[in-house]
């Protein structure tokens, strides 16, 4: 097994207004190889966009504040960095793709200004090379005419090659680590389908590592290698794809897993849903920040926060119960909202 | 763009002859006799109808509104019987000085104003923030006579740095020229100033929450550029907007600027002329700041176009944005 390119341990973000304190992640640990796609999944509000965006350092400050943790990039504490040093990271060896590309490229500059905007920023090139990789780039990115669309302004492109051009410039410098936060998510079907295929081929031929940020568990499946299951700003559950999906361990996550639309499901019928909606984070969780919404929770869950332990080799949770067996025959239609 | 232009332009003739008509009216409803005021009190009445038959006062109302149109249509904005000289001659001789003085205010505010504003919008709610805020709301808060005066008082005749009045000549040298023209161009810019330095806070807050800051935030570009290229660019629609209408407003002339220190420009002119009840000159300056209205509006929505590439004056329907 290769070293961790990423490894994040025990990271906590805090948004401060002057009446509260909201903790949107809550000891966050994950680790990412080589070559490997992490899924990140959960609901709205879970900490998933926070975590990719902290890992950035582009959490706006104030409000928000990485008030414990660490991110280990390439063995160096992100967090140690000088903001000078972290700018040289951005873009650089660490890229990000954004959920909607209708407002993700800026609209009084041409597409390709952006794209050698990104190149220029961290290759030493002269105008007239980077703009010359920038019409590979686009051309490695599928969009055809490139030496015509480079001039184009992005009103002129259509979502699906706007992605595609977002694309672009997060791969411009050969980046270790793409972070994709919900990339396909404003596109159509069969734009995501291509999308996501664009990121595959290009996640072969240069080594890179995806972490994935999505609540399309299709997508995660299609893509992903392991998936950190992510609630109200505390991881519950990491595994590989094939262990989660087929053994999962804590009940929000087989919530996730059944209000899927599968070949199984009649039309008309009603999608099983996770009753009731995620803790107030103003409010410090005393025991399992899932334990409103749990069929199975019991006392201890009220008052004792689960460990997140190795259930199986490389197959962690977060929930007292995750050995009773009989709690997996319960499962069955147990989240028909 | 070419095609737009044009239209516009032709734009401007009903735009002057509303103009026109508004202010030929308005002139003819303020009370005095202009033979009278300019004969003095002690003027017979006999003089004063042959003066009065002389200006052509004596026509009826619709006679002088159509000599007077005849005469615009040829490009004659009549003769000012005051001062016994053709407005245009008027008008071109204060329209330098009223330019002047408008950029020099123009200068101070835009130096001033959008830097301010913008490091304002990129520390927002810091001290900084706050400072300029305050600032700029007693600017646009101060009237102009009142911080005029105190100028005076202070820079003129306390310190004598200054020159209190008047403009002066490039005979004297450059350096008594700028001296003339600071006190006033001070005074003038204040507003603008203030209202620069809001409405590019405002507007580049609203840029800088967007999506696409992130974005190049996300691929290292430093904050500064992301700040003067990626959001000010964004901002600068409401900035042009506003642009438009303080140019508009200098160049028709600052009245109480130009009253204060005795500045020949076309704000005095105006002012003069209403005190004389010289109707042609009014009417003259009054359509002159009406035209200069229309062309620096479209000027600036032609600015519009440059900083957004999404505007499209090229549409079937065309105008507007």
């Amino acid at each position: 097994m290769s070293e961790n390119l990423l490894s994040i341990e025990g990271l906590d973000v805090e948004f401060r207004s002057s009446s509260s304190t909201v903790k949107a992640v809550n000891g966050v640990n994950l680790t990412l190889k080589k070559k490997e796609t992490l899924g990140i999944v959960g609901e709205s509000g879970s900490g998933k966009s926070v975590t990719a965006t902290a890992l950035m350092q582009l959490i706006p400050s104030p409000p928000g504040k990485i008030s414990n943790g660490k991110i280990l990039f390439n063995g160096t504490d992100l967090l140690t960095l000088s903001k000078k040093e972290m700018r040289s990271i951005r873009g650089n060896e660490i890229a990000m793709i954004f959920q909607d590309p209708m407002t993700s490229l800026n609209p009084v500059f041409t597409v390709g200004n952006q794209i050698i905007e990104a190149i220029r920023q961290h290759k030493k090139l002269t105008k007239k090379e980077a703009k010359l990789e920038a019409i590979q780039m686009l051309k490695t990115v599928g969009i055809p005419e490139p030496e015509k669309r480079i001039d184009m302004y992005p009103h002129e492109f259509s979502g699906g090659m706007r992605q595609r051009a977002m694309i672009a410039i997060a791969l411009s410098c050969n980046p270790k680590l793409l972070i994709a936060d919900e990339p396909t998510t404003a596109l159509d079907v069969t734009v995501q389908a291509q999308i996501l295929e664009l990121m595959k081929d290009l996640q072969q031929t240069n080594d890179t590592s995806i972490i994935m940020i999505t609540h399309d568990l299709g997508v995660v499946w299609e893509m992903c290698d392991k998936i950190i299951v992510m609630y109200a700003g505390t991881t519950v559950e990491s595994g590989t794809v094939e262990a989660i999906f087929k053994n999962p361990l804590h009940p929000y996550t087989w919530g996730l897993l059944e209000s899927q639309i599968t070949k199984d499901v009649q039309h008309n019928e009603k999608l099983p849903a996770i009753p009731g909606s995620p803790p107030d984070l103003r409010k410090p969780v005393l025991g399992c920040p899932f334990v409103d919404r749990c069929p199975y929770s019991e006392e201890i869950c009220h008052t004792k926060k689960p460990e997140f332990i190795e259930v199986e080799p490389g197959h962690f949770a977060a929930c007292h119960f995750q050995n009773k067996t009989s709690r997996l025959e319960k499962k069955e239609g147990m989240f028909i909202g | 763009m070419g095609k737009y232009i044009i239209r516009r332009l032709f734009d401007l003739l009903p735009t002057v002859f509303v103009v026109a008509v508004i202010v030929f009216i308005i002139t003819r409803l303020i009370p005095g006799n202009p033979a009278a005021v300019m004969l003095g009190p002690t003027a017979s009445v006999e003089d004063i109808e042959k003066l009065t038959a002389q200006l052509g006062l004596d026509q009826p109302l619709y006679r002088q509104f159509l000599d007077y149109l005849g005469g615009l249509l040829q490009g004659d904005f009549g003769t000012s019987l005051s001062y016994n000289q053709p407005v245009v001659q008027l008008i071109m001789e204060r329209f330098p000085n009223t330019v002047i003085l408008a950029l020099a205010a123009l200068i101070i505010a835009l130096l001033i104003g959008i830097p301010a504003g913008m490091i304002s919008a990129a520390r927002q709610n810091s001290v900084l923030d706050y400072g300029v805020m305050l600032v700029s709301l007693l600017g646009v808060s101060m009237p102009i006579f009142w911080l005029g005066v105190m100028l005076v008082l202070f820079f003129s005749v306390n310190l004598g740095w200054f020159p209190a009045t008047g403009m002066g000549t490039l005979d004297d040298g450059w350096l008594s020229y700028i001296k003339h023209l600071i006190l006033p161009s001070i005074t003038l810019a204040t507003i603008p100033m203030a209202t620069f330095a809001r409405i590019t806070r405002s507007s580049m807050l609203e840029v800088i929450s967007q999506e696409y800051i992130k974005t190049a935030r996300a691929k290292g570009v430093a904050e500064f550029w992301v700040i003067s290229k990626h959001v000010f660019k964004n901002a600068l629609t409401p900035i042009l907007t506003v642009l438009g209408m303080q140019i508009s407003m200098l160049l028709g002339g600052a009245v109480l600027t130009e009253t204060i220190f005795s500045w020949p420009g076309m704000g005095r002119l105006i002012v003069d002329a209403i005190d004389k009840r010289d109707f042609v000159v009014v009417q003259g300056t009054v359509l002159f700041i009406a035209i200069i209205f229309v062309l620096v509006n479209l000027l600036v929505d032609i600015l519009y176009k440059v900083v957004n590439p999404r505007v499209n004056y090229e549409s079937s329907k065309g105008g507007g944005q």
